[in-house]
C-alpha cells in the first residue's frame, strides 16, 4: 500500500512556470524516496491537481484530493493567494499542508496544520528595502503593486515599512490588477514623479511586460522585485528592457555548495537538461520535509504527522537548512539576482 | 503637460484597440440583434496566427508586418464565417436568448480548444514590425503605437467605406433595418449575415495582433479582459451603431489611461464601469445611438 500524497499546483494558465518547475521538484524528489526504499517501508504515491492558475480552483482540487485520493499530506501552492484557498480546507480535514514557496505570513496563520518551507514577506521585504537603500543607492522610489494578489500587496507593505524607517522616500505607490497588459498609465506617472528606482512585487508574466513597457517610456532606473519573478518566461517576455533589473529569491542554480549542484546536475538529468529554479528547489525540499516528518512520526496519521513537522529541526536541503519555528515559517537566506545581459546572474545572498 | 500628452498617447493608443474589437460587437448586433460572445476569443486566434506567421516571416520588417496582419485577419474572417455557419445560422429565428448562449458555449470552446492547441502558458510575440522610440517635445512614442493608431484609422475608414458606398454595405444596412423587407427585394440575408461575421472578426484578428504587438505576451485566454471592455465600450458608444462603437472605444481607452495614471489607480475598473452606467443613465441607447421603442 503506497502513501499517498497531494500535490495541487498551476501547471496551465497565468502561472503556469510557476507550477511546472514545483512540480518537476516535487516529482524527482519522490521519485528518488523510492528508489531509495521509500518511507516506513512502504512507496510514495503522488496525486497531482492542476488548479490552472484559477481563483476559487485550488479550493476544489484540494477537497478533491483529501476525500478522494485520501492523500496524507498536501503540497502547494507556489502563490499565496491560492495557497490560502486551499489552506482553510486542509484545517479542517487536519491533513498537513506544506506550501513550498507561498511567502504571505497569512498562510501559515490560517491553522496549525499549515506550514511552509520558505522564508516570509515581512523578511523579503527587508531585504529588498535594504538592498535598495544600500546596493541601488535609491532613497527616493516608487512601488507598483497588484492590487487583487494577497502576496503582491503584502510584499509592498513590508518593503514600505523598512524603506520608510531607514529614511527613504516613496514617491508615488501605483496598482495595477492580475491579467492586466497595459501599464504605460501609471508608468508615466511613475516617470513623472522622478524616482531612483521602481520596486514591482508582482509576479513574472506582468512584471516583464511592465519593465518593458517602462524602457519605451524612456524611463530607465533599476526595477527590482521579490521572488514572484522568479520564472524563465521573464527574460523571455522582457528581453534586453531586464537589464540592470533584480529580484530576491530563495534559490540560485549557479551556487557551488556540492549539495546543490548535485541537485542541479540530477534535476537537468531528468528533466531534459532544464536547470531547476526556486521552485523547483523549494518544491524538492518540501517533499523530503514530508518525508522526514513521516519517518519521524512512524505513522500517516494527520495529527501525530503534523507534530512531527512542527519538530522539524536542522533538516538540511537545497534550499538551505530548514527548521520549523512556532508560527510554522521556516527562516531561510534569501538570494538576489541581478538581470544582466539578458541572463539571470547570482547577485549575492542575505543572510537572516 | 508632458505627462498629459504621454497619457493621452497611451490612451489613444489602447482606445484605438479596444474600438477595433467594439466593431465586431456591434456590426453583428446591428445586424442580428444578439452579443457575439465568441468575437473575443476570434481575438485571441488572430493573435495566435500572428504568432505562427512570425516563424515564417523576418521580424522588424513592415511587408512581414503586414503579411501577418493580413494573415490573421484571412483566417479570423473564415472562422468567423464558420462559427455562424455552424452554431448561430441553425439557430436563425429561434428566442434571442438561445443564440446568446450558444455564443457564450462557442467562447468557451475556442478558450479551451485555444489551452489544447497552443498550450496554457503565455508565450512571448515576436516584433513583427520594425519597433524604435521616437521622443517628441519630452513625449515618448513607440512606433507600434503609431503602428496601432495608424492601422485603425486605416480599417475604420475601410469600414466606412464597405459599409456606405458599396453595395454589400447598403445590403447589410438594409437587413439591420429591416431583415424581413430586405428578403423580400432580393436581398440573401444568409450571404450578408456571412459577410458581416467576416468582417467583423477580421477586424478582431487585427485588434489581436495590434495588442500582442503592444503587450508582447500571448495566451489562450487573452481575449477574455479586452473583450469584455471592447463590450462595455461598444454599449457606451451605442451597440449597433459604427461610429459609436469607435467612440466608445477611444473613450474607454482615455478615461481608463487617465484613471491608471492618478491616485485612484486601485478602482480603474470602478470608475470606467461607472461612467457606463452614467451615460446610460442620460442616454440609454448609448452615446450616438438611436433610441427606438419596442412595438408590442
Amino acid at each position: 500500500m503506497p502513501i499517498v500524497v497531494g500535490e495541487y499546483a498551476s501547471l496551465t494558465g497565468k502561472e503556469a512556470g510557476f507550477g511546472q518547475t514545483s512540480h518537476h521538484g516535487v516529482v524527482l524528489a519522490l521519485e528518488e524516496i523510492n528508489a531509495a526504499g521509500g518511507v516506513l517501508g512502504r512507496p510514495l504515491e503522488l496525486a497531482y491537481e492542476d488548479n490552472q492558475t484559477k481563483l476559487g480552483e485550488s479550493a476544489t482540487v484540494a477537497k478533491k484530493l483529501i476525500a478522494r485520493n485520501k492523500v496524507v499530506a498536501l503540497i502547494g501552492e507556489v502563490s499565496s493567494g491560492r495557497s490560502l484557498e486551499a489552506a482553510p480546507i486542509a484545517q479542517l480535514a487536519h491533513i498537513p499542508m506544506i506550501a513550498p514557496a507561498a511567502t504571505n505570513p497569512k498562510v501559515t496563520q490560517t491553522g496549525n496544520y499549515i506550514f511552509r518551507v520558505c522564508f516570509i514577506d515581512p523578511f523579503q521585504g527587508t531585504v529588498m528595502a535594504k538592498f535598495a537603500r544600500d546596493d541601488l543607492k535609491a532613497t527616493k522610489v516608487a512601488i507598483l503593486s497588484s492590487v487583487s494578489n494577497a502576496y503582491s500587496l503584502g510584499l509592498a507593505k513590508f518593503f514600505k515599512e523598512t524603506f520608510v524607517a531607514a529614511g527613504g522616500d516613496i514617491a508615488t505607490e501605483k496598482n495595477f490588477a492580475e491579467g492586466d497588459k497595459d501599464f504605460r498609465a501609471q508608468l508615466t506617472a511613475v516617470k513623472a514623479a522622478g524616482v531612483e528606482a521602481v520596486f514591482v512585487p508582482g509576479y513574472y508574466t506582468e512584471s516583464a511586460l511592465i519593465v518593458r513597457q517602462a524602457r519605451e517610456l524612456g524611463l530607465t532606473v533599476p526595477f527590482f522585485g521579490g521572488d514572484g519573478w522568479e520564472d524563465e518566461q521573464l527574460l523571455k517576455i522582457g528581453g534586453e528592457a531586464l537589464n540592470g533589473c533584480y529580484y530576491s529569491t530563495h534559490f540560485s542554480a549557479e551556487n557551488t555548495d556540492p549539495v546543490v549542484a548535485q541537485f542541479v546536475a540530477k534535476y537537468r538529468t531528468r528533466w531534459n537538461g532544464e536547470t531547476p529554479g526556486a521552485f523547483s528547489a523549494l518544491g524538492y525540499d518540501a517533499v523530503y520535509v514530508l518525508a522526514d516528518a513521516l519517518r519521524r512520526a512512524g505513522t500517516t496519521d494527520g495529527a501525530r504527522l503534523r507534530d512531527a513537522l512542527a519538530a522539524t529541526k536542522a533538516f538540511p536541503g537545497v534550499t538551505g537548512v530548514t527548521t520549523i519555528d512556532p508560527d510554522r515559517n521556516a527562516s531561510k537566506a534569501a538570494t538576489i539576482i541581478a538581470l544582466r545581459d539578458g541572463k539571470a546572474k547570482f547577485y549575492k545572498t542575505v543572510a537572516p | 503637460m508632458t505627462e498629459f500628452l504621454q497619457q493621452l498617447l497611451n490612451g489613444i493608443s489602447l482606445g484605438a484597440i479596444f474600438a477595433l474589437i467594439a466593431l465586431g460587437y456591434t456590426m453583428v448586433y446591428g445586424v442580428l440583434r444578439f452579443i457575439n460572445f465568441a468575437h473575443s476569443d476570434v481575438f485571441m486566434v488572430g493573435a495566435f496566427v500572428g504568432y505562427y506567421m512570425g516563424r515564417l516571416v523576418p521580424e522588424h520588417t513592415f511587408w512581414g508586418g503586414f503579411a501577418a496582419l493580413g494573415a490573421a485577419m484571412a483566417v479570423c474572417a473564415v472562422l468567423g464565417v464558420v462559427i455562424e455557419r455552424l452554431a448561430y445560422r441553425p439557430l436563425r429565428g429561434a428566442a434571442t436568448l438561445n443564440v446568446l448562449i450558444t455564443a457564450i458555449g462557442v467562447s468557451l470552446l475556442l478558450q479551451n480548444l485555444g489551452q489544447f492547441f497552443f498550450g496554457a502558458t503565455p508565450r512571448p510575440f515576436p516584433e513583427l514590425f520594425p519597433a524604435t522610440t521616437f521622443v517628441c517635445g519630452g513625449v515618448y512614442v513607440s512606433s507600434n503605437q503609431l503602428v496601432v493608431i495608424g492601422v485603425t484609422l486605416g480599417l475604420l475608414f475601410a469600414l466606412r467605406f464597405i459599409v456606405m458606398r458599396t453595395k454589400i454595405g447598403t445590403a447589410m444596412r438594409a437587413v439591420s433595418l429591416n431583415p424581413q423587407a430586405a428578403s423580400l427585394v432580393g436581398i440573401n440575408n444568409d450571404i450578408v449575415i456571412s459577410f458581416t461575421f467576416a468582417l467583423g472578426s477580421a477586424l478582431a484578428a487585427a485588434g489581436g495582433i495590434l495588442y500582442a504587438l503592444n503587450y508582447p505576451s500571448i495566451d489562450p485566454l487573452m481575449g477574455v479582459l479586452p473583450g469584455l471592455k471592447a463590450f462595455v465600450a461598444a454599449v457606451l458608444g451605442g451597440i449597433g451603431n459604427i461610429p459609436g462603437a469607435a467612440l466608445g472605444g477611444m473613450l474607454l481607452g482615455i478615461v481608463e489611461t487617465f484613471v491608471n495614471g492618478s491616485e485612484w489607480s486601485t478602482y480603474k475598473d470602478a470608475i470606467a464601469f461607472a461612467l457606463l452606467i452614467l451615460v446610460l443613465l442620460f442616454r440609454p441607447a448609448g452615446l450616438l445611438g438611436r433610441f427606438t421603442k419596442e412595438k408590442v
